[in-house]
């Protein structure tokens, strides 16, 4: 497959993400469903930003449109000099290859393969990786590369699904609901893999929650609500993961 | 239970293109079995009524020659019924328009009232009149082959004198269903024609007034045959009896009965593995809906849905589509089953045919394909009416994984993920993946029993015709006549070398076995008509001794260096005992062998031939043709080539037939299995495989994944399904074997290929429709779903 070069220098203002006017409108038949309506939106190197709002707020939309996996029906998104909103489908495959790392609620781990494995399925294909024993250290869980997702908890299989998002070194990490599925223990021990992630790697984060506690450990906070933005509000101090409660 | 009903329509549609492909093996069990059976009925019913209503006789014996006075006496045999005496003759025919020999049997018809025995069913036309000399009625087959019609003439040569015959009617008989010339390999209705022609007109000709050569008995209810058969021979030894037999060695009603074996054989083997692929399809299937619909159990269960009520829910779904591809495959059997009744009556000839499908093997089809496709659902069904609600409320658990074997021996280097992924779920349910390599397998062997008939034949052919009788024409005198015919024949022009022959009628014997045949004496060094070994070499007649036929060697139950006992037939009827040199290899027929000159010393008669094997030039052959036709001697002349080119035309529209039905049956199992493994595996990791895309994999990266199972499950099939297909083959050759010929196992490199090309491009197929899915794979939604 050709390669897509994606070039790595910033745009003037500095922006991982601009996103301008984004609308998105599902059409179920005789309904219409607006999902945004209308969001203006930046995203900057080494930032970690939370994204908050009920469920039909929208969010999960805003960041499937920034993770390339849908495309908005209007309005427009830069990620760099590139503009998502006219990529291909195969330029965002490539997009997706070497730029971006998900996080899932679900953690969408392969069941057949190893926690190392699960990670290396990912830096086999990028161009620019880690080590996925470095990646999985850096959740630690070096001592259990070897087992398969059926062995490993919620928690662990979660650590493993940021290692092999990371294990890219993607520009920017997006993660759906990580705790979504977790208890209040493995939760913290999650965020602070995402926290820590995001210091020494200084790589930009967004985190959907519907959790409004897990906001203190963001630079900047963005409440959905209907399809819009409600509000947004910058954190003087960020805490760490270890310092919330819910 | 009305909502539920309705929710089983949907699921139904949900799993449209599962359950046609499973459907469509189904179908195929049904109609394979419905063809068979249908067939195998409708033929045995019109026997029946074709032998019942036209008085086929029970027994037969021809002789040499015997007064009419002799008829009363057979009639006093016990358990004789009706005797009817006839006078049969051999003739050559020449044929305006048509340069090469014709051989015809004349068969008389009493001059008052029709045959008591073996009547003749009219076509066209009328019986012959007993008071004209000149009129036949001919054999259908041989009139459509020369298109011949009522008031046609032609010339015939009978016993040394040239006739012209009129052609009064025409018509079939009971005792000619299967019409072949005495031993020829394949039937041939332009070469070999029936005559009936009246009593009195034919005795005149054959020298044959107030004698009749041949019998045909009705025996009384409960008579014995056997015991038949000893007064007979007994009684007809002193005017050259060549030995009576009954209906089961009467060669139409053999090849008849030979061929219903056959179909009954069909009718087993193909609904076997059809059905029992669709169980297993239906076991995957339904485990996997069953798997997905976990939650919608439980909360049936919750609502108060008795575990009765939820497997009769699944095993209706099982049994709606067991029902529509019954439904289906009846209508294909019974449509293919006419078409196969119409190609059989080119081969066997019957007035009428009575199709007819019996309810009641209809029935049958329709339960065993429902009761195998239960079955295979079975564990299914179980799990789903027994799964817990509280346990069904939870997803199901993660599928556990381990290294596979061939990683643990250290390969795992060599692998890729994407390739850990494949061995790892290939592994992972072993018996699944045996079972999907089996299912292809199967279909791999089916293609190959398709390809083995023609591959068998071509060799049958080339082994009898080029390896071992290289002669271009036979010729046979009406009797034995004396060594210094041969000359007149090397003399004709054209005809490059002559070598001599000599049959004899014999029954041959050892302790209790009994076989009738003919001992055939050759010179030794002979080019033409040679003999092989049970290795296919050609080996050299010995001066003494007798060789037999390997599967002659069986019947009698003696092996070379043994001794059999040789009643001769004709002449001074001398008995011998000889020993068996050695046993030779023969696909068609069983005969004896010995030298020329001892089978002459054995006779007690002089340098005595029956015959001429001829090698020839062949642009001069309508010459030689055309004197043969005029020498009074000669009685017959066969012409390989043309016999072979005659049976290729008629049998090759019927093998393209079976080729292809055959290669459509084997394509719906290899596409059913490909097809069904890849849409589970699709459906049980299309997260996985979403996931994948969302990290940035290409839809053509993905499709390695999910496809490289299919493909590692199909090239696995491909060995197993060559040595399946050649076990099947080996099984029919086996039950075909008799002695009228025997099939050998011959495998051509292009039925290997035939059978791996139709199962490749049947996964591809089906790989390419999964691939099409998995273009469509909807992201973000996958991504939502929970597992």
């Amino acid at each position: 497959m050709p390669r897509t070069e994606i070039r790595n220098a910033h745009p003037a203002d500095g922006t991982v993400f601009r996103a301008r006017g984004l609308t998105k409108i599902y059409d179920m038949g005789e309904v219409k469903v607006h999902a945004l309506r209308g969001v203006d939106l930046d995203l900057f190197p080494g930032e970690l930003i939370v994204l908050l709002g009920p469920s039909g707020s929208g969010k999960s939309t805003l960041l499937n449109i920034l993770g390339g996996l849908d495309v908005p029906s209007g309005g427009t998104v830069l990620y760099r000099e590139m503009e998502l909103t006219k990529a291909t489908e195969r330029e965002l495959t490539e997009y997706r290859r070497q730029h971006v790392g998900f996080v899932f609620q679900f953690y969408n781990l392969i069941p057949s393969l190893t926690a190392l494995e699960n990670v290396a399925v990912v830096t086999d294909i990028a161009n620019n990786p880690m080590r996925p024993e470095d990646a999985l250290q850096l959740v630690g869980l070096s001592d259990r590369r070897d087992h398969f997702p059926a062995q490993l908890s919620g928690g662990e299989q979660q650590r493993v699904a940021i290692a092999r998002a990371i294990a890219k070194n993607p520009a920017v990490l997006l993660c759906d609901e990580p705790t979504g599925a977790l208890d209040y223990v493995t939760g913290i021990v999650v965020l602070e893999a995402l926290e820590r992630v995001n210091r020494e790697l200084g790589t930009a984060t967004a985190v959907i929650t519907h959790n409004a506690d897990i906001a203190g450990m963001a630079d900047r906070v963005v409440h959905l609500r209907s399809g819009r933005i409600h509000e947004v509000h910058r954190n003087e101090q960020r805490k760490s993961p270890r310092e919330l409660r819910w | 239970m009305r909502t539920l009903d309705r929710k089983l329509l949907r699921d139904l549609v949900g799993l449209r293109g599962q359950a046609i492909a499973i459907a469509m093996v189904i179908v195929s069990g049904v109609a394979t079995f419905v063809m068979s059976v249908s067939t195998l009925d409708s033929l045995r019913r019109t026997q029946e009524t074709y032998y019942r209503d036209y008085r086929f006789a029970d027994a037969f014996v021809s002789l040499k020659r015997a007064p009419e006075e002799v008829r009363s006496r057979i009639r006093e045999i016990p358990g004789v019924d009706f005797v009817e005496t006839r006078v049969v003759a051999a003739a050559t025919l020449d044929i305006p328009g048509f340069p090469d020999p014709v051989r015809a049997k004349l068969v008389s018809v009493p001059d008052e009232g029709a045959p008591l025995l073996n009547g003749v069913y009219l076509r066209q036309g009328r019986m012959v009149d007993p008071r004209r000399d000149d009129e036949v009625v001919v054999s259908e087959p041989f009139a459509e082959a020369h298109r011949f019609l009522p008031g046609d003439a032609f010339a015939a040569v009978i016993n040394g004198k040239r006739k012209t015959l009129k052609i009064a009617g025409i018509g079939l008989s009971p005792e000619h269903i299967y019409q072949i010339s005495p031993g020829a390999l394949f039937p041939d209705y332009k070469r070999y024609g029936v005559l009936w022609m009246a009593r009195q007109p034919l005795a005149t000709a054959y020298d044959m007034e107030g004698a009749f050569n041949d019998v045909a008995l009705k025996l009384a209810p409960g008579a014995s045959l056997p015991d038949v058969i000893l007064r007979l021979d007994d009684l007809l030894t002193t005017y050259g009896g060549l030995g009576a037999y009954g209906r089961k060695d009467q060669v139409s009603h053999r090849y008849l009965s030979e061929e219903f074996r056959q179909l009954g054989t069909l009718a087993t083997i193909f609904p076997v593995i059809f059905l029992g692929v669709a169980a297993f399809l239906l076991n995957i299937v339904l485990s996997r809906l069953v798997g997905t619909q976990r939650e919608q159990i439980a909360a049936l269960k919750a609502f108060g849905y008795a575990n009765r009520d939820i497997g009769i829910h699944y095993a209706k779904l099982v049994a709606l589509i067991a029902l529509a591809g019954s439904a289906v495959g009846m209508g294909a059997g019974i449509w293919l089953g006419q078409g196969l009744s119409e190609l059989y009556m080119d081969f066997y000839r019957f007035p009428f045919l009575n199709y007819a499908l019996s309810p009641g093997k209809a029935a049958t089809a329709c339960l065993v394909s429902i009761a195998a496709a239960l079955l295979g659902a079975l564990q299914a069904v179980r799990r789903a009416a027994l799964l817990p609600p509280a346990e069904a409320m939870r997803p199901e658990p993660p599928e556990r994984f381990r290294e596979t074997a061939i990683e643990r021996a250290g390969l795992k280097r060599l692998l890729s993920q994407p390739g850990r992924m494949i061995a790892r779920h290939i592994a992972r349910r072993p018996v699944k993946s045996l079972l999907s390599v089996a299912g292809v397998a199967l279909a791999c062997a089916i293609l190959m029993i398709g390809q083995f008939q023609e591959d068998a034949i071509d060799f049958m052919v080339d082994v009898e015709f080029r390896a071992a009788q290289r002669e271009h024409l036979t010729v046979a005198f009406v009797e034995p006549t004396s060594r210094g015919a041969i000359h007149e024949l090397r003399s004709m022009e054209g005809v490059e070398f002559a070598e001599p022959y000599r049959t004899v009628p014999v029954r041959l014997r050892s302790g209790h076995r009994t076989y009738r045949t003919t001992l055939r004496g050759i010179e030794p060094g002979a080019r033409l008509y040679r003999l092989l070994d049970t290795g296919l070499r050609p080996i050299e007649m010995p001066s003494s001794g007798i060789l037999l036929t390997d599967q002659l060697g069986k019947i009698l139950g003696v092996r070379a260096g043994d001794r059999v006992t040789v009643e001769a037939l004709e002449g001074r009827r001398p008995v011998r005992e000889v020993p068996i040199a050695a046993l030779v290899k023969q696909y068609v027929g069983v005969s004896g062998y010995m030298d020329l000159s001892a089978l002459n010393r054995l006779m007690g008669e002089g340098e005595a031939i029956s015959g001429a094997y001829l090698f020839t030039d062949r642009r001069r052959l309508p010459e030689i043709y055309r004197k043969l036709k005029e020498m009074p001697r000669v009685a017959g002349t066969a012409i390989r080539e043309n016999e072979i080119r005659s049976f290729y035309e008629t049998l090759g529209e019927t093998l393209l037939v079976f080729t292809f039905i055959n290669t459509l049956l084997a394509g719906t199992i290899a596409f059913g299995v490909v097809y069904n493994s890849a849409r589970i595996a699709l459906s049980e990791r299309s997260r996985e495989l979403a996931s994948l895309r969302v990290l940035g994999y290409t839809r053509g990266e993905i499709s390695y994944i999910l496809l490289g199972e299919l493909a590692v499950i199909t090239l696995a099939a491909l060995a197993p399904g060559f040595l399946i297909g050649r076990g099947l083959c080996a099984y029919i050759a086996t039950n075909l074997a008799s002695d009228l010929y025997r099939v050998p196992l011959i495998l051509e490199p292009d039925t290997y290929a035939f059978a791996a090309t139709v199962v490749l491009v049947s996964a591809c197929v089906s790989g390419l429709l999964v691939r099409r899915r998995l273009d469509r794979l909807d992201l973000v939604a996958v991504l939502k779903m929970r597992e």
